[in-house]
């Protein structure tokens, strides 16, 4: 038997494998694929205090391995999310964590505080770091002054589990992670996409409606794999890997980088069993390797 | 209820040449087919295909449940789409379905009509079959460019009286679809349509102006077809809608055209 398991704080999680916020609904998109309470928990769709449309059609392009989205925090807001959603995503047996995002610091800490009083939601992402909205998201996460003011603030109001989700849209994605830690973040989760565009040259206009988007896929792994290797040796907190990771290989080279749990985004899209199946991946990687605990892999490349 | 979606490989047992650019496949099922509705879609994954990250959303053009065997018309589009006109005879194709909502039944009543456009017609011969297993006897209006792009006219023969347009007049009446000089009656109530955008929108403001309940299948660009990613949205009266699990079928008095 190999211990899968991990905490962030005093949150223990029965394994490494989430899904990433924006790539896997609120779960019951996968019912008929997967059986979710086998992931060690799921990460659910970007929610803001109003409901949002989004941004228009089209919002997403494929690109050389990988895609562009601009889909905007389309979301139905926070009190859709309390009497419809809650009751029926926490029917599973797994962490269910909720991605938030605002375009005021008001914003985030009111919608930190409804987050504190669901019980049955152990943790929230705070999304710093979206590229698609005109304000917030990423305007927060790219600034030190900003990033450190909003983290602050929802730390101030939020006592479980804060994950702050960081921009890979920075010259040093390290320093973000040092000021999550500082205001007292439990664990950052990096990457989010990179901005991006693409051209159609048929109609020779951009692809997106909104010109520029988010570019995820296998063609950000190794960026996404860099920058958590930087971060992992900056911070004490758990670091959560997120970027293109298709199979249970590329899983495992985020955890060999320093990442203490991944989050499985994009490849939902083209393979709805592909979260467990890194998960049965990995568990045999440690069998073969001969790890008793998958924590004794975490940042396996700095120990020799 | 809406049936379970799987996932499965499919065996290919043929895969025919319609024109230059349409290309019909047909697959075989490991376990009895659930039910499958018309408008319905599946979402193939694309191997052997660096450049293609996505699977592709496919409509079902038929579905044989006594055979085992669904078909599904495909026109070249790009990469992905030209490396699955490569698939031969007992190649294996991974898909995800069945996808989507369905076409509606008319009332018990009701004159019906099939509209298509070119290879947009791919989910109308399941329609029009399954309209006339349920005893209507609806009339089929075909656009084409020309001739030589013409696809399935023998099998919606079977089906019901077949008219046509071809843009240069090599066939049928010349002009398009909304030209025909069957329209200029005012007898159908239920219309369906699928085919290029335009064609969609002409044939809407025709049924709009007369009150004809009208169905569209939207062909928007997808990620995942199963309403997680939200990328394939449609800008309703009801705010911005998922064509993959909320269309592909939608009633023009849902949409903003």
């Amino acid at each position: 038997m190999v211990n899968l398991g991990f905490s962030i704080g005093k949150l223990h999680f029965k394994n490494p494998v989430l899904t990433a916020s924006g790539t896997f609904g609120y779960g019951s998109e996968f019912d008929d694929f997967i059986d979710i309470s086998r992931l060690g928990g799921i990460v659910v769709k970007g929610t803001t205090l109003e409901p949002r449309e989004g941004n228009p059609y089209p919002r997403m392009a494929e690109t050389p391995s990988g895609m562009l989205n601009s889909v905007g925090l389309q979301n139905k807001g926070i009190d859709y999310f309390e009497k419809q959603i809650y009751p029926r995503v926490t029917q599973y047996n797994t962490n269910i964590i909720v991605n938030v995002s605002g375009s005021y610091i008001e914003d985030y800490i009111a919608l930190a505080e409804r987050m504190n009083k669901l019980e049955k939601i152990p943790g929230i992402e705070l999304n710093i770091s979206c590229p698609n909205v005109k304000m917030g998201g990423m305007a927060f996460g790219t600034n030190t002054d900003s990033a450190r003011e909003v983290i602050k603030a929802v730390r101030a109001v939020y006592s479980k589990i804060l994950i702050v989700k960081l921009s890979p849209n920075v010259t040093n994605i390290v320093e973000f992670a040092r000021i999550a830690e500082e205001e007292g973040a439990d664990s950052v989760s990096l990457i989010n996409t990179l901005l991006g565009m693409a051209i159609d040259t048929r109609t020779m206009k951009p692809s997106l409606s909104t010109i520029t988007g988010g570019l995820s896929g296998p063609a950000v792994k190794p960026v996404a794999l860099r920058m958590v290797w930087q971060v992992a040796k900056a911070v004490k907190i758990p670091v959560i890997g997120i970027g293109g990771i298709m199979t249970s290989s590329d899983a495992i080279e985020f955890f060999l980088a320093g990442a203490t749990a991944i989050q499985v985004g994009t490849a939902s899209f083209i393979d709805p069993q592909i979260s467990v199946k890194i998960l049965e991946g990995i568990e045999n990687y440690l069998v073969t390797k001969g790890f008793s605990d998958i924590q004794d892999m975490v940042g396996y490349i700095n120990k020799s | 209820m809406q049936m379970a979606k799987r996932i499965e490989d499919l065996k290919v047992v043929d895969n025919k040449r319609i024109n230059n650019d349409v290309f019909i496949l047909e697959l075989s099922g490991n376990n009895y087919f659930p039910e499958l509705k018309p408008g319905q879609f599946v979402q193939a994954r694309i191997d052997g295909s660096p450049g293609t990250f996505l699977r592709r959303p496919l409509s079902i053009h038929d579905v044989d449940y006594s055979g085992n065997k669904i078909k599904l018309l495909v026109q070249i589009a790009g990469k992905g789409t030209e490396t699955l006109s490569g698939l031969n005879k007992g190649d294996t194709l991974n898909i995800i379905y069945p996808l989507g909502n369905s076409f509606t039944l008319p009332r018990p009543d009701d004159h019906v009509l099939i509209v298509g456009g070119g290879c947009g017609a791919a989910p109308l011969l399941f329609l029009g079959k399954y309209l006339k297993s349920n005893g209507y006897s609806p009339d089929i209006l075909l656009g084409f460019r020309n001739s030589e792009r013409i696809i399935g006219y023998e099998e919606y023969s079977e089906i019901g009286r077949v008219f046509l347009t071809t843009e240069d007049g090599s066939r049928g009446e010349k002009g398009f679809v909304t030209d025909h000089s069957v329209l200029a009656g005012t007898g159908y109530n239920h219309i369906y349509c699928c085919g290029p955008d335009a064609m969609m929108k002409a044939v809407a403001k025709y049924c709009l102006k007369r009150g004809i309940t009208c169905e569209v299948s939207l062909e928007n660009l997808m990620a995942c077809g199963i309403g997680a990613c939200l990328c394939c949205v449609v800008d309703t009266v009801k705010g911005n809608l998922c064509t993959c699990i909320d269309g592909p079928v939608f009633n023009i008095t849902d949409l903003k055209w």
